[in-house]
């Protein structure tokens, strides 16, 4: 048994149950229960005339068929606005079920209930549905011009406008020795999860309550939506998110109109209800994120310092906003990275078109930021010939200038503070890895051979750790098994494993006997969720937090049995013993179950472990009543963290790039990561978290898009056509680590979930420019787009 | 995504899988490995009325190599992964072997059939290329009998062929190429085992003095279905050292009139065809040129 | 009209499991939902990221392009049956734990029965061997880093037990 717990790279808690087929995913759940199917919109931008269902009537084992009409109550109205903002002047959501107009393909019109999904689509193929077909509005420009709207009542497609600035930036430009502009372009992706969405409801007409398994971010908001939605009390409605095949983000948005109909059918029908989302509609029916037009202006000295930078972004928030404007804030604010321009403004508009809505997808608006900064930055150095990485060093904000004020407002609403962190040794650290000093030497040797190579760079900080709050539970049982729950859900990233030897390391047990359990209401019921790599920072502590109450516990109670002050007691391997003693002196020592026993007088003895603490089990002290004022029965406690505001993480990365002079194939031919989150809680998650981002950071980058034609039809809707890297297109990632604590938690840690993933655009345009001498100012990049863009150099 | 309902028939026999075909002629769709044919269905953008399930005809599973060593017959039971393994025909036509290297990935050619693919003619399908540049054949059954048919009859357009809904295609030639000569196959894909941006197979022929002889190229996802060009004017006579294979790729490309889709334009295709085929081309001559 | 059914038999892990169902069932479905064995999951059911991939008769094959009606009578290894007899993790399973070759857990049975059979024909693969063995399965939190690290662990720990 290892007592190992904070800061080592452990193997993982959760991985044998999902190693050998016994998890349990949404779609494992419910066997016996419905299927529901959706109707979807075919069309971009349609009214609809009519629903015909009378073909599909006869179809054998179809149980129900719902429309908008059929939604009463509060199902039928337009789904919640989840982040308000002042800003967003022209917020629009979607209804459940589409009422009179559509706005994207695949926006759900009808659902059907059947016996099984291929019933359930047989009847879908049966119905008819009648369009008048509006005009769609494809793409940033399309919508920018606003010739045409999404909804009538928004002027101009704009949903939100913000400027937020710093400093007089039009003086700064005016007055700057230099100043360049770039026009920059950055395309749609999307998660994606390996596991699309699902529901899956049982309604208890005996016990008039709802349970709803969702593969769902945030459970406890799902639930509190559910029960308002379906006009529920709260204590009626029980969500559990099982395990999650990823999320990425896609999967924080909610209550999604499925999340709400299941539930409502299921009632209404008095039947278990699932939907599982299918591959084709999760690419329409879900969630995208990271299209954006950018325009730069910056003014620089001739060192390359900033004196003035002002940026304009054009953010396709696709056909809805019903997680606001998170993304377009979160570009705007984390795009100064770990520089200091001496003025600067940040200008946006959020647009409608008539595409599927997007929200944050892992970075949320990161990666387009950094791609403006980090090509701005190459631009800087380039017109005035100097080393990319000077120039970037000039501008760092130095450890010694911690904490630095932005005099910004950062997407929780409160101010964009950094806490900690020393960009000039990440730097050094990042230079050294790839070797960048020794490059040209490579460049040359490559070029002597033919071959055709370049090397960039790319720098991100990253606001992680947002609240408002998480809270965590930890008890010890009376058999020294020790239970946590925390209310925010897992897709992955470790959380049994990581909060468990932060339980661990708090209450001094082997991590082994600590079970956490993550996303299940039933267990813990005030929660925000999973999002903005936020879980190790807010629940670590708040388990933390509640583990110190209940180890503080254990050494009263433990003093009280030992006679001993609480003050000379340590908790090791889960016993509780007098500092220093060896670990058979008698008396000296109490294991942390038997003290789990003491701490919950019992008039009943239902096994041996409850008869030590019953009425008549020992000596008793007649003075005191069994439970004394103001303590509670049990081992266990409650803690919540609420941080200040968020803490910021940092990384920088590096590749070097072949790029074919015939074919305008591109190779990573290495990809290097420097990252600082603060203190790590399991390095071998972190580092897997790394690797996951910098993936997905590469298929952003060179592989994956979403193709709208002027219709605003998705032609890429498959993984046929939609490319996410296989094994053979991620390079290997190599990476080293730096840990500037945080000053901002009791831990010192920050988030990690997101960082990977940021700076993935920017750097390969980098190395790409590099390599082919000019600069690329849209990713991501294909080979043929590479040839084209080399035709057009030679030609000018 | 669950495909639509649909008769099942699962034949014992290739007599029984005719009769089968004729009796539901057209509405019958064959199934074999179902790595194409499968998706389709769950999406939904096909739903035969009546599915004729072939895996039962266990007489089809052979990869056999004609007696002079001149051919290689695959029936049409034998996955990719039959013909890719087979040793026999990897001796006399190296090129199988080496184009299914790049079939999808390998758990999908453990189930697919290369006279499955042959059969659906899609256009960037490698096997039609390679069947077409070694003018191969076709041979089909019904309850009419049997005929065979030159490749370049077969394929008639994209996912088009001269098969009749009540045929069954039974197996496809390879005819091994004669003379002193090399063969390659090479493309470019977005991602390894994607279909191709565009890919080619050529074949080189020298003479006894090893000069080129012949030269000849074949091509997926630039025409709209199998094309073969005889490139032998860019290179006749020439020592393969000396030999202007740019020249065979200009010509190649000027051939071509490759469309656009949303992985490249048509222009990077045109682009990708001259580079590609000569560099294959190069290739193809050096394996000829040390072959006995 | 009902559809006609069909009764399907397979060996599934060594044991005979049958159900009846329609022809148009596909294999992943069949072992899912009809038989419960619910650890091969379902990604994209067009064959290409993985994730249901079973071995039918020694071979991975992608369970979402096969009806299970085509396979009756074969044998089939879900990722169910890739443990030890004796329940314990298996060698490419117990790797994948050493190495933390998976996150979510979504897409690992796909890869546990590809790398599996890999294994199989070649038990000692170089690291770019490895990478090639697992690139027709998608995974989308690794970055496949410790997934190609997971099969070279295998092959030693399978490599240990076929020692003993």
């Amino acid at each position: 048994m290892t007592t190992a717990a904070f800061g080592e790279p452990i193997a993982r808690l959760e991985d044998p149950r999902l190693l050998t087929g016994q998890g349990r995913f949404l779609d494992d759940i419910g066997h016996q229960a419905l299927a529901a199917a959706f109707v979807r919109s075919p069309h971009a931008h349609a009214r609809i005339v009519d629903i015909d269902v009378s073909a599909a009537v006869d179809v054998e084992g179809l149980v129900a068929v719902y429309t908008h009409e059929d939604l009463d109550g509060r199902v039928g109205e337009p789904l919640p606005l989840l982040i308000p903002h002042a800003a967003l002047t022209h917020g629009r959501t979607a209804y459940a079920l589409a009422k009179d107009e559509v706005n994207h393909v695949g926006e759900p019109i009808v659902m059907v209930v059947a016996t099984d999904r291929y019933v359930a689509e047989d009847v879908c193929d049966r119905i008819v549905v009648t369009y008048d077909f509006l005009p769609p509005v494809v793409g940033i420009e399309a919508a920018r011009s606003a010739e045409l709207l999404v909804h009538d009542d928004v002027p101009g497609n704009v949903s939100a406008h913000l400027v937020q600035s710093r400093g007089d930036v039009e003086a700064a430009l005016a007055g700057a020795p230099h100043v360049l502009e770039l026009d920059l372009d950055i395309e749609r992706s999307a998660s994606t999860p390996l596991e699309g969405k699902g529901v899956h409801a049982r309604w208890d007409a005996d016990d008039a309550s709802l349970r709803v398994y969702t593969s769902t971010q945030a459970s406890t908001s799902v639930r509190a939506a559910l029960a308002a939605r379906l006009e529920l009390p709260l204590d009626r409605v029980e969500v559990i998110a099982p395990d999650v095949g990823g999320g990425f983000g896609v999967k924080i948005v909610h209550p999604w109109p499925e999340e709400v109909v299941v539930p409502w059918a299921a009632i209404r029908l008095g039947r278990e209800v699932k939907w599982t989302e299918d591959r084709r509609e999760h690419f329409v029916g879900a969630t995208h994120e990271r299209g954006q037009l950018q325009h730069v202006e910056v003014g620089f000295d001739d060192d390359g310092r900033l004196l003035g930078l002002d940026v304009t972004v054009w953010h396709d928030n696709g056909a809805y906003t019903p997680y606001g404007i998170i993304v377009p804030i979160v570009t705007t604010t984390q795009l100064l990275g770990p520089y200091k321009p001496e003025a600067y403004r940040a200008e946006f508009f959020s647009l409608y078109t008539n595409t599927v809505t997007v929200t944050p997808y892992r970075g949320a608006g990161r990666p387009q930021g950094c791609f403006a900064m980090e090509r701005t930055m190459d631009a800087v150095a380039a017109y005035l010939g100097l080393d990319r990485t000077v120039v970037r060093e000039r501008n760092f904000i130095r450890p010694d200038e911690m904490p630095y004020d932005h005099g910004l407002i950062f997407q929780d609403g409160r101010p964009l503070i950094y806490d900690s962190g020393d960009y000039p040794a990440t730097l050094e650290k990042l230079k050294k890895l790839v070797g960048w000093d020794e490059f040209e030497a490579f460049r040359a040797e490559a070029r002597a051979a033919g071959r055709r190579v370049g090397i960039g760079i790319a720098c991100y900080v990253e606001g992680t750790g947002v609240g408002p709050y998480e809270g965590g539970w930890v008890k010890v049982e009376t058999d020294g098994t020790v239970v946590a729950a925390t209310g925010l859900t897992t897709q992955g990233q470790g959380h049994k494993t990581a909060f468990a030897q932060v339980v661990a390391s708090e209450l001094g047990v082997p991590v082994e006997r600590v079970q956490v359990t993550t996303g299940d209401t039933r267990r813990f019921g005030y929660a925000v969720g999973t999002f903005a790599s936020r879980a190790a920072v807010m629940s670590g502590n708040a388990l933390a937090s509640a583990a110190r109450k209940v180890r503080d516990k254990a050494l009263r109670i433990a003093g009280e049995a030992l006679e001993a002050d609480p003050r000379d007691l340590e908790i090791v391997d889960g016993v509780v013993r007098v500092v220093g003693s060896p670990p058979s002196a008698p008396g000296s020592s109490i294991p942390l179950a038997t003290v789990a026993v003491l701490a919950n007088p019992l008039r009943y003895a239902f096994d041996r472990e409850a008869e030590r603490a019953t009425q008549f089990g020992g000596p008793v002290d007649y003075s005191k009543p069994p439970v004394a004022e103001g303590d509670s029965p049990g081992l266990e406690d409650t803690g919540y963290y609420s941080p200040p505001r968020s803490t910021f993480a940092n990384g920088m990365h590096a590749a070097i790039v072949e790029t074919d002079p015939d074919t305008a194939e591109i190779t990573i031919l290495r990809y290097c990561v420097v990252h600082d989150c603060g203190r790590l809680i399991n390095p071998r998650i972190v580092e897997g978290q790394i690797h996951g981002g910098v993936a997905q950071g590469v298929g952003g980058a060179l592989y994956e898009r979403m193709v709208y034609d002027d219709a605003g039809q998705l032609l890429n809707a498959s993984f046929m056509d939609f490319l996410m890297p296989y094994a053979t297109e991620v390079p290997v990632v190599e990476t080293d680590h730096l840990e500037t604590p945080s000053p901002l938690n009791p831990l010192g840690i920050k988030g990690a979930g997101e960082a990977g993933v940021i700076p993935g655009s920017a750097v390969l345009a980098s190395a790409i420019s590099d390599a082919e001498g000019f600069a690329i100012t849209r990713m991501p990049i294909s080979p043929s787009d590479l040839f084209s863009l080399r035709l057009a150099q030679e030609s000018r | 995504m669950k495909p639509a309902g649909f008769t099942y028939h699962r034949p014992a026999t290739v007599d029984d899988a005719v009769a089968v075909l004729a009796e539901v002629n057209p509405a019958g769709k064959v199934l074999a490995g179902g790595q194409s044919l499968v998706p389709l269905l769950s999406m939904r953008l096909a739903a035969p009325e009546h599915l004729v399930d072939i895996n039962r005809l266990s007489s089809l599973a052979y990869v056999r190599v004609g007696d002079d060593g001149g051919s290689v017959t695959v029936g049409a039971l034998a996955r990719h992964a039959d013909v890719e393994r087979d040793a026999a025909a990897y001796a006399v036509l190296p090129l199988l072997r080496d184009t299914l290297r790049h079939v999808a990935h390998p758990t999908i050619r453990n189930r697919g059939t290369t006279v499955g693919s042959i059969a659906h003619a899609d256009p960037s399908g490698e096997m039609t290329a390679v069947l077409a540049l070694l003018e191969g054949t076709v041979t089909l059954r019904s309850t009419g009998g049997e005929r065979t048919v030159a490749a370049r009859d077969f394929f008639t357009g994209p996912m088009s062929t001269c098969a009749d809904a009540g045929e069954l295609v039974t197996s496809v030639t390879f005819p091994v190429p004669e003379g002193r000569t090399g063969a390659v196959w090479t493309e470019v894909a977005r991602r390894h085992g994607d279909y191709a941006v565009c890919g080619t197979g050529v074949v080189v022929t020298l003479d006894d003095d090893l000069r080129v002889a012949g030269a000849r190229a074949a091509y997926i996802s630039v025409a709209p279905e199998p094309v073969v060009i005889d490139l032998t004017e860019a290179v006749a006579g020439e020592m393969v050292d000396d030999a202007d294979w740019p020249a065979a790729g200009r010509l190649a490309a000027g051939r071509l009139d490759p469309g656009d889709d949303i992985h490249a334009t048509a222009a990077y295709r045109s682009h990708l065809a001259e580079v590609l085929t000569t560099r294959a081309l190069r290739e193809a001559a050096g394996r000829a040129s040390v072959a006995a | 009209m009902s559809e006609a059914m069909f009764e399907v038999t397979l060996l599934v892990n060594g044991v005979p499991r049958s159900a009846t169902v329609p022809a148009r069932r596909l294999l992943s479905d069949f072992l899912r939902h009809d038989l419960e064995l619910t650890g091969t999951h379902v990604g994209c059911e067009h064959g290409v990221c993985g994730a249901c991939t079973v071995l039918v008769d020694g071979r991975p094959i992608r369970s979402c392009l096969q009806f299970a009606v085509t396979v009756d009578g074969a044998e089939v290894t879900t990722v169910e049956g890739c443990t030890r007899p004796d329940g314990e993790l298996g060698h490419v399973q117990q790797a994948f734990r050493d190495c933390h070759g998976l996150q979510c857990g979504f897409c690992t049975p796909g890869f546990v029965t590809t790398i599996t059979a890999y294994l199989e024909e070649n038990p000692t693969p170089t690291q770019e061997q490895a990478r090639e063995a697992i690139a027709g399965n998608l995974c989308r939190c690794t970055g496949y880093q410790n997934i190609v690290a997971s099969v070279l662990r295998a092959a030693e720990l399978r490599a240990e037990e076929t020692q003993r």
